[in-house]
């Protein structure tokens, strides 16, 4: 304890002065907007409406405030799955799969197990819900552990799959008949999570995602378990040779990636839609990526990242409305986003940030398809 | 990586699943079939054939589990003679489940294996995108990007110019840029490339949705699809005729293309400084290649044929441009790709695969039959997943695939 009090002013020192590298995600967001105002621009609309109305549709008011930590809520669960799967050197691009397979399983139970009081009712669909993902991530975990085969296709491969499971899942077997668009039944009051607010959408879900920041944190920093994980991550031939067990780590990340994943589909279903439509269109893969990569990987940093993308899309809407601009801009937002973040150079460039000379290589994920 | 601890060569792996379909279709699938019904199939002008439904498809069933037993055995000493049996196995698969398909009615054989050629464009193209890139050492998993973007601006421009083939310029040169980004990021940035290819794919969404929305929706306009173009004298041969010389533009520039890459990559200079770089910069880069140089080229050269993909789909098939049309083909394409090892020749073989089950999969639905499709869309995905882990013989990728080269 002593010696941490000595420490403190130099630790401040040096915080202080690696604060410019710290703000790199906050610039690279701020030029992809000033970008996206060139965009507005050019389209002859008013960059000052839209973005007023981005910021009002996305913050103002309890609804729209609200609307946005609705959104947030799977982006932060999604988002701490890729970061996860980062930790241990994966890229987990099939966050989106994995959440429809959590949605299906999640909203089965909850639809389809009758009789049970809301507190074994409700845990078992979440739990269900995480199976669901956990399955699905375990594929691609277990292929590359086993055969090598690089988990990045095998994931895309595995969410077209799960597109259509659901798709067909959902207009056959698990069908309301009473409703005329396809979709299932709606979930029982007993396995619903309750929401915080009366009157607004904003659910329980949020505060399991929040749990989970500081759980996944927790357990990648203060236990066994998480630092194999990281150090598998860190250097595959170093933790071999430390008798860790490469293989069993990929499959442990995946699993738990998934399942993080599993847990974003399964509060959509639980608690926003309260049910599972087969036009179930996410885009949560991408978007968890992009939310991994702005957090540089730290769960801590997944809330606030996750939050800025939901206030973006929950914004568009508004912004659409006041200037006439499609929500597409904001994909475009989004997209330069995660080239300045991946490629810091420019963003060091324009702002004039040296690389510190102690900074450690981001992981890479690009080991090749093959083995 | 560690090694599997047992692989079976690719050709007895596909015999065994040959000989599971040939037992299926002779022992399980014709029982369930009326013994009256008829299929008329139909071989364009050669004419039409009726067949009595179940013992035709019982005796090929049998056929087929022949073949792949013939296979299986002498595969030992004859490999080569094995692998013409499966072939012919699985062609005969083919034809059985279309016999199938077509009973109580009928089924013309020869516009389904057009329509396959035709599904099989984008895919095979985009495989020979992936391929240039890979062979350089670059991965890129944004040519469903580089497709989507050039099949938005390519429309956007035949709506802008009223001319079709300014509109087929500009997709080749919008799949140019965006991969110019791609190159950008990987080489002169060093990016991991998977990343770079993740924002190529988010951008290419966002910018194809905003132009649709801020200007092409506006402009209801229908536009024209790019003409079918025969070829004299050749396109009057049977069968053939219909198959190869009476097709649209950018088919014919795919069947151009895939002999021409695979010459181009291992029959010059060109290919093989490609092929240096992609398996050992350094090394090339001692010899005097400029391996930077190399990348950019085969990147931006990658790029325009993605985006005389994504030309396809806007202006030769549908002639407008819907969100996301591209629908996934451009990752197709990469296990096409991955399927054929990184060989031109082989990619347009498993992108045929996947034209063919698309093919099926739309006939399936045209002819109502109970078959859940989704099933069959799932087919090309899994076998793709099935390629990857090995249990179909080895791929193996270049070998300075994703690492970005330092001087």
């Amino acid at each position: 304890m002593t010696a941490e009090a000595k420490k403190e002013p130099r630790a401040f020192a040096s915080w202080l002065s690696s604060l410019p590298e710290k703000l790199i995600p906050v610039l690279a967001v701020v030029t992809a907007l000033a970008i996206g105002a060139i965009v507005i621009w050019a389209t002859k609309a008013s960059v000052v409406k839209a973005y007023r109305g981005l910021i009002e549709g996305a913050l103002v008011g309890v609804t729209n405030f609200t609307e946005t930590l609705v959104i947030a809520t799977p982006y932060t669960l999604a988002g701490l799955a890729v970061a996860l799967a980062s930790r241990c050197g994966l890229f987990n691009i099939g966050a989106e799969g994995q959440f429809y397979m959590g949605a299906l399983f999640a909203v089965y139970v909850g639809f389809a197990v009758k009789g049970l009081p809301a507190v074994v009712h409700l845990p078992l669909a979440v739990l269900a819900g995480a199976l669901g993902g956990a399955v699905w991530g375990a594929i691609p975990g277990i292929l590359k552990a086993k055969l090598g085969a690089h988990e990045v296709t095998n994931a895309i491969m595995l969410n077209y799959i799960a597109v259509k499971v659901v798709d067909y899942v959902v207009k056959n077997p698990f069908r309301d008949r009473t409703s005329t668009i396809p979709r299932t039944p709606y979930i029982l009051p007993t396995a619903t999570l309750p929401r915080l607010l009366t009157d607004h959408r904003v659910h329980v879900g949020l505060l399991i995602a929040i749990a989970a920041v500081f759980v996944v944190y927790w357990l990648l920093w203060k236990t066994t378990v998480g630092f194999e994980i990281r150090t598998v991550g860190a250097n595959p031939d170093a933790a071999h040779y430390a008798g860790i067990s490469v293989t069993r780590n990929f499959v442990l990340a995946m699993v738990l990636s998934g399942a993080l994943a599993g847990l974003a589909g399964t509060g959509e279903v639980l608690g926003t839609n309260r049910t599972l439509p087969a036009a179930f269109i996410s885009g949560y893969g991408f978007d968890s990526i992009a939310i991994a990569l702005i957090a540089k990987n730290h769960p801590l940093g997944i809330f606030p990242a996750a939050f800025l993308w939901a206030a973006l899309r929950n914004g568009a809407g508004l912004m659409q409305v006041r200037a006439g601009i499609s929500i597409d801009l904001i994909n475009i937002v989004q997209g330069l986003v995660i080239i300045f973040i991946a490629a810091d150079e420019i963003i060091r460039g324009l702002y004039r940030i040296k690389r510190s000379k102690d900074q450690i290589r981001d992981i890479v994920f690009t080991r090749g398809w093959g083995r | 990586m560690k090694e599997p601890k047992f692989r079976l060569s690719r050709p007895v792996v596909l015999a065994l699943l040959v000989l599971v379909v040939g037992l299926a279709f002779a022992l399980y699938f014709s029982a369930k079939i009326p013994a009256d019904r008829l299929s008329t199939l139909g071989f364009e002008k050669l004419g039409e054939k009726a067949v009595l439904t179940r013992s035709t498809v019982k005796s090929i069933g049998w056929m087929i589990a022949f073949l792949a037993g013939v296979a299986l055995v002498i595969y030992p000493r004859r490999p080569k003679i094995s692998v013409v049996a499966v072939v012919l196995g699985i062609l005969l698969a083919i034809l059985a489940s279309l016999t199938a398909l077509a009973q109580g009615g009928s089924i013309d054989i020869v516009g389904m294996l057009a329509s396959s050629l035709r599904m099989c464009t984008p895919i095979a193209l985009g495989a020979l995108a992936g391929i240039l890139c890979e062979r350089s050492g670059i991965v890129n998993i944004g040519i469903e990007g580089m497709m989507l973007a050039a099949a938005a601006f390519g429309f956007g421009a035949n709506l802008y110019f009223k001319n079709i083939w300014i509109g087929v310029l500009v997709a080749i040169l919008v799949g140019g840029l965006m991969a110019l980004i791609h190159a950008l990021m990987c080489i002169r940035f060093k990016t991991d490339q998977i990343i770079s290819g993740t924002a190529i794919n988010i951008l290419a969404v966002g910018a194809s949705g905003f132009l649709r929305r801020a200007y092409l929706v506006k402009a209801y306009f229908v536009g024209s699809t790019l003409p079918i173009i025969k070829i004299p004298f050749l396109s009057q041969i049977p069968v053939l005729g219909t198959l190869l010389f009476r097709s649209q533009p950018i088919v014919y520039l795919m069947l151009i293309l895939v002999p021409l890459v695979y010459l181009m990559l291992f029959y010059t200079p060109w290919g093989l400084r490609t092929r240096a770089v992609g398996e050992h910069p350094r090394a090339a880069d001692t010899v005097g290649v400029n391996v930077y140089k190399v990348q950019y080229v085969n990147v931006i050269l990658a790029g325009m044929i993605a985006g005389l993909a994504g030309a396809w789909f806007s202006l030769e098939t549908v002639g407008s441009f819907e969100d996301v049309m591209t629908g996934g083909k451009g990752f197709i394409s990469l296990a096409a790709m991955i399927f054929g090892n990184w060989n031109p020749i082989g990619a347009f073989l498993g992108s045929l695969l996947f034209g063919f089950t698309d093919a099926l999969q739309i006939k399936l639905q045209i002819l109502g039959v109970k078959l859940p499709y989704q099933f069959l869309g799932m087919a090309p995905y899994l076998v793709t997943m099935v390629v990857l882990a090995g249990l179909i013989g080895r791929t193996t990728p270049p070998a300075a695939e994703g690492k970005p080269y330092e001087k």
